[in-house]
């Protein structure tokens, strides 16, 4: 028998903010990310084991064992090495794997899909001025929602999954019923130009989802008010076209702009609070740290069913539910807001705090056209038209990974609700699922005949939704 | 033709004949008979002046009865919703076609070849000897002419001293020389007032970058740095070339364009003189950059 003495390290675990968990352990070098997880889970006295990642000193991750990762990064065996434990999610997401079914009834372009928050009904807008509703069940058509009279550019879902509000070229906003696929209250008209996305408040501040901010092309942000269809404020300050609008958790807006700002707005009384600026061109889109959770309201993507259900409760219950995921979500520090530009860069913000960007991500060869934090904010997409995803760490705005593949511009992207997966979809008419953890395509889903124009993954993880210009909306599962 | 209002002072003074209201109104309705009996009965050349009138103004007649008829009808807002739907992220771009932009591939391909490279101005008027110097006669007698002034706008840098005057050949006057260019972004579509870091090439001779002359189709460079341009990177870009796109000594200002995205990294210029057509020699250029 080798007696042989494998080295022993002292460890400390640290969360992701510093703070220290136990007193620091005494552990051989060869051990495994599955032992540390038994001891961290003991140490954090949980019900259930919760799965865990481990990054040594918060850079490297330990992959294969401790050892190794120490070796590579050449840490000194002699003091206390920090080990940050990150929560995963409990729930895994499978990859999908084929098409399930082709929905045809768009006699033009699909413009723009999206789920409900629980995921139990999905709505496309389309160049025939057109929302469709669709079943998910037996994947047919539901309802098609007619009312615009130009295309149908954005749809938003309020957070309770009970409206859904569309805007069109012709700068009208509509709201629908997603049960009877009919018009709620009148068409919402105010601005002078095209709508180039939509906003509902979300359901921690307002549990009535009450009120929706839309921006468009006349440089203008307009907050609606849904229940007596009139617009309550208007927000002036951009001197171009307004491209996109995001209403945060905290209360405030941020809205960015084709010339070259982003601009930060006091929700209650629509005062403009800053404007960030560094951008040499166009700022093309906007995304939060805590968009999935505002998006998904009191909706929890780890107790999802087979059968997506409705949310079930009070406004009271369903605004505390809300109120808890946001603030798990979003921890102690502020929420964080990064921008894509046509300037092929990315800046990362605290706007509540600094008017200086936290930092500057390059490396992108052609315009930004979207960028996505994913669902537990520890990671950032951003999708570019020189046909590469590339992955940025969500803290810091460090460069991670790039994600090649794709043989045209890659238009949208999406993540799934473990944080695990991502899906783009692309010029080229082909859908990929990435993994993360490994940095490498899943697979490969073409089938698409044209452009893909929208992806989206429903919240509860089971199935992914494209559409492009080939006028077919098609649905994917495992 | 009266050449005075002795006919109006007339009517003021005596007032109009008592069945003046009445003949007028009749002398109008048999107008429309007097007219058709001309066109009818006319013949030869006057007949085809008239018809041509006529016919003009009877077009002109329809197109405001039909204006009329518009504004009573409701229009029934015909107008089917045009095709080619885009996303709201693709609206304000230029879509290419995509057998556009595979012969567009091909087309770049073969100019990379030949070597020829895309500038905003490709041909450009070559200025003479004449035009751009003026001939300085000095000495006692005025007699020696071996001086020329530059009578076009220049660029010197920033640390220029003139040579000692009696030995300088060439004379670039202060009021002449300008610092600032106004250079327009295509695609930003606005335009930033930068200062010139120095000339770079002017289309017409080697003589006139030497000297810093900046004609139409000068290459210039210019300071960007406050734009905030960055490149792939990481480095910030504070130096780009613009090309000088109007004719500074008439207007007083240097207006130029940057060639949009991407950048402009080489370019070859051309002059016409007269129906020969010069390559000016290409050159290669980088954009200078600094380490953040």
């Amino acid at each position: 028998m080798t007696s042989e003495d494998v080295e022993r390290l002292l460890i400390q675990f640290q969360d992701e903010e510093g703070e220290v968990l136990g007193s620091p352990f005494d552990v051989p070098l060869d051990i495994t990310p599955d032992k540390l997880q038994l001891v961290c889970n003991a140490l954090l006295q949980k019900e259930e084991p919760v799965p865990l990642a481990f990054f040594v000193r918060g850079e490297a991750e330990v992959v294969s064992s401790l050892g190794s990762c120490v070796k590579a990064l050449g840490v000194e065996t002699e003091q206390v090495l920090p080990v940050v434990y990150q929560p995963q999610a409990v729930f895994r997401v499978r990859a999908v794997a084929r098409c399930t079914s082709t929905l045809q009834g768009h006699t033009e372009a699909v413009i723009s899909t999206a789920f409900s928050p629980t995921g139990k009904y999905l709505a496309s807008g389309s160049g025939d001025t057109t929302v469709r509703f669709w079943d998910l069940m037996t994947e047919t058509p539901h309802h098609t929602a007619r009312g615009h009279t130009h295309w149908v550019l954005s749809i938003a879902w309020s957070p309770d999954g009970k409206k859904l509000a569309s805007g069109c070229k012709n700068s009208q906003i509509c709201l629908w019923d997603p049960v009877t696929g009919a018009q709620m209250g009148k068409t919402l008209t105010g601005h002078t130009k095209w709508i180039t996305w939509l906003c509902w408040e979300p359901l921690h501040l307002n549990p009535e989802c009450r009120y929706l901010a839309s921006s468009s092309k006349d440089g203008s942000i307009r907050v609606w008010d849904t229940v007596l269809g009139r617009c309550e404020k208007i927000l002036t300050g951009h001197t171009q076209s307004v491209t996109c609008v995001k209403w945060g958790g905290d209360g405030l807006l941020y809205t960015s702009s084709q010339d070259r700002t982003v601009k930060v707005w006091r929700a209650k009384d629509g005062v403009q609070c800053r404007t960030l600026q560094g951008h040499a061109h166009w700022v093309n889109t906007l995304a939060l740290s805590t968009d999935y959770v505002l998006r998904t309201g009191a909706f929890e993507p780890a107790t999802a069913t087979i059968n997506p259900q409705d949310l079930t409760g009070s406004l009271e219950e369903l605004k505390n539910q809300a109120l808890q995921r946001y603030n798990k979500v979003r921890g102690s520090a502020p929420e964080r807001l990064v921008s894509g530009s046509d300037d092929f860069t990315l800046f990362l913000w605290n706007p509540a705090e600094d008017k200086k960007p936290l930092a500057r991500m390059t490396g992108h060869s052609a315009l930004v056209n979207e960028v996505l934090f994913s669902p537990d904010t520890r990671l950032l997409a951003s999708a570019s038209f020189d046909k590469s995803i590339k992955i940025w760490d969500g803290r810091t705005g460090k460069y991670l990974m790039s994600l090649r593949g794709h043989v045209a511009s890659v238009y949208q992207v999406a993540w799934s609700a473990d944080s695990r997966l991502l899906v783009s979809g692309s010029s080229d008419s082909t859908l990929k699922v990435w993994d993360i953890k490994t940095g490498k395509l899943n697979m490969d889903l073409p089938g698409h005949a044209d452009e893909v124009y929208a992806v989206d993954w429903s919240p509860d993880g089971q199935r992914v939704a494209s559409g492009g210009k080939d006028k077919c909306l098609r649905i994917w599962r495992r | 033709m009266p050449q005075n209002e002795h006919i109006e002072l007339h009517r003021k003074r005596h007032g109009q004949r008592l069945d003046h209201h009445e003949r007028k109104r009749k002398k109008e309705s048999r107008e429309v008979h007097e007219r058709s009996h001309k066109a009818k009965k006319l013949i030869g050349l006057k007949a085809k002046l008239y018809h041509k009138q006529r016919h003009a103004e009877k077009i002109q007649m329809k197109k405001t009865l039909k204006m009329h008829e518009q504004r009573k009808t409701k229009q029934k807002n015909d107008d089917k919703t045009p095709e080619g739907a885009v996303p709201a992220y693709l609206l304000d771009r230029e879509g290419q076609s995509r057998a556009k932009v595979l012969s567009n591939m091909i087309k770049q391909k073969r100019k990379e070849k030949a070597g020829k490279w895309e500038v905003p101005l490709p041909k450009v008027r070559a200025q003479g000897e004449t035009e751009v110097l003026k001939v300085i006669k000095t000495g006692k007698r005025q007699k020696k002419a071996w001086k020329r002034m530059v009578t076009k706008v220049c660029f010197v840098g920033d640390g220029f001293t003139r040579k000692p005057p009696k030995y300088e050949r060439f004379i670039r006057p202060m009021g002449l020389r300008f610092k600032k260019a106004h250079v327009t972004h295509p695609e930003l579509k606005a335009t930033f007032c930068l200062p010139i870091l120095g000339v770079k090439k002017n289309p017409s001779s080697p003589l006139y970058t030497s000297l810093g002359v900046i004609t139409k189709g000068t290459v210039v460079e210019v300071n960007v740095s406050e734009l905030g341009l960055v490149t792939q990177g990481g480095k910030v870009i504070w130096g780009k070339y613009a090309q000088v796109t109007n004719n500074p000594e008439n207007d007083g200002c240097i207006n130029a364009t940057v060639p949009g995205y991407p950048e402009f990294t080489r370019n070859v210029l051309t002059t016409t003189k007269n129906t020969k057509i010069q390559h000016a020699v290409g050159f290669q250029s980088q954009d200078h950059q600094e380490d953040r």
